[in-house]
């Protein structure tokens, strides 16, 4: 078969054709995997939560509420864990500024008594190898069951009380910026 | 050229990487690691693979002067598709590889196969062509990805073999480059052989 002549009504039509046939496809492969997306989002958020607060039996994303972060317009997600009604511990959903490669979100887990239950990593775009073994037990485990009241939570550079990662000082003092965050608008929230 | 010559060039003799030099931002970017470079070499094999498939069907109807951007609409959608299905059934590997995903529409190899192989060939035998441009890209990928993971960080696909942190630079994007450096070297060498 001849190729087409570029006229111009054959370059319209065929364009035409070309990007209405993929918007099609793009639109049906959307609508499948919509759900999927939004069931490993939800997942992971749900695995983030879990794995900073006691055992509980309510539904911290349903229960979720907000908590100003000082007199700018932000505000952090908390997602309280209730045991029988009793709450048990508070997921906060924290956040700075001063990573390395940009945002760092963090999951700061708070038992009822003001110590740090556990810390997650949501989402970071740090350095591989360097600054993502924030997220390893080793660095978190300096965090695990603190007193914020009695341990500073700054990086040893910082005057503080917690060892940086090797090499990777910027990225471990966004992870501690993080948490007194989390911890600063905890007790404006919820220790009143 | 027989289909298996066709097939096999991908791997040595006009191997993306390694030789053509082509794609090379996804190839410094994200094979950290062995299991990172696999995964982006076969969400590249598969958008290459289904874009030569298409081109080679399509070619006789698009008039020369729109090719291009026909093409470019081909990629885009395959490399959405890989995107989309990426993040609902493979969501930690979509979220290691990031940017890098959508960056495949302007990776190189894959427009300039179409252009080059697949708007010129019949469907079977672009349909080789991608198959074995794409594998020779993931054979590439992997292999760079497991040299800087074993002297970055002494593992192998995430598995460690030797106590200890590695050369740490190997992690780091200027790794990529002398780790890629070496590779091309000994491709050279093997090639010539």
């Amino acid at each position: 078969m001849a190729k087409k002549e570029s006229t111009f009504l054959n370059m319209v039509i065929t364009l035409f054709i070309v990007t209405l046939v993929a918007s099609t496809a793009l639109a049906y492969v959307y609508e499948l995997t919509k759900e999927p997306i939004e069931m490993a989002k939800l997942a992971k958020k749900l695995a983030a939560i879990e794995a900073v607060i006691p055992e509980y039996d309510n539904n911290p994303v349903d229960d979720m509420y907000k908590v100003a972060i000082g007199e700018g317009g932000d505000s952090l997600e908390f997602y309280p864990a209730a045991m029988n009604g009793e709450t048990v511990g508070t997921a906060i959903r924290c956040f700075s500024n001063k990573g390395y490669g940009g945002l760092v979100w963090l999951m700061v887990g708070i038992s009822t008594d003001g110590t740090i239950y556990d810390i997650s990593v949501v989402d970071h775009k740090e350095t591989p190898g360097l600054g993502t073994k924030m997220a390893e037990p080793k660095f978190k485990a300096q965090f695990k069951g603190i007193d914020p009241e009695s341990v500073d939570i700054r990086v040893t550079k910082d005057g503080g009380d917690i060892d940086a990662i090797t090499a990777a000082t910027i990225s471990s003092r966004a992870f501690s910026e993080a948490t007194i965050l989390a911890i600063d608008t905890y007790k404006k929230g919820v220790i009143k | 050229m027989s289909q298996w010559k066709n097939f096999s060039k991908g791997f040595v003799k006009e191997n993306p990487v390694f030789v053509l030099l082509l794609g090379l931002c996804p190839t410094l970017g994200v094979t950290s690691t062995a299991i990172n470079g696999m995964a982006m070499g076969l969400a590249t094999l598969f958008v290459l693979l289904m874009s030569n498939i298409v081109v080679s069907l399509i070619k006789d109807y698009i008039p020369d002067k729109v090719r291009i951007p026909s093409f470019i609409v081909v990629i885009a959608s395959f490399v959405t598709i890989v995107d989309l299905v990426m993040a609902g059934y493979a969501p930690a590997v979509h979220e290691q590889l990031g940017l890098f995903i959508p960056l495949i529409v302007v990776n190189c190899i894959v427009l300039g196969r179409a252009e080059a192989f697949a708007s010129k060939n019949t469907f079977v035998k672009s349909l080789v062509d991608g198959l074995g441009m794409g594998l020779g890209f993931t054979f590439a990928l992997t292999l760079l990805g497991s040299v800087r993971e074993i002297i970055g960080n002494l593992s192998i696909f995430g598995f460690k073999f030797m106590e200890g942190d590695g050369i740490l630079v190997f992690i780091l994007p200027p790794g990529a480059f002398i780790a890629l450096g070496y590779l091309i070297a000994v491709m050279n060498k093997f090639k010539k052989a």
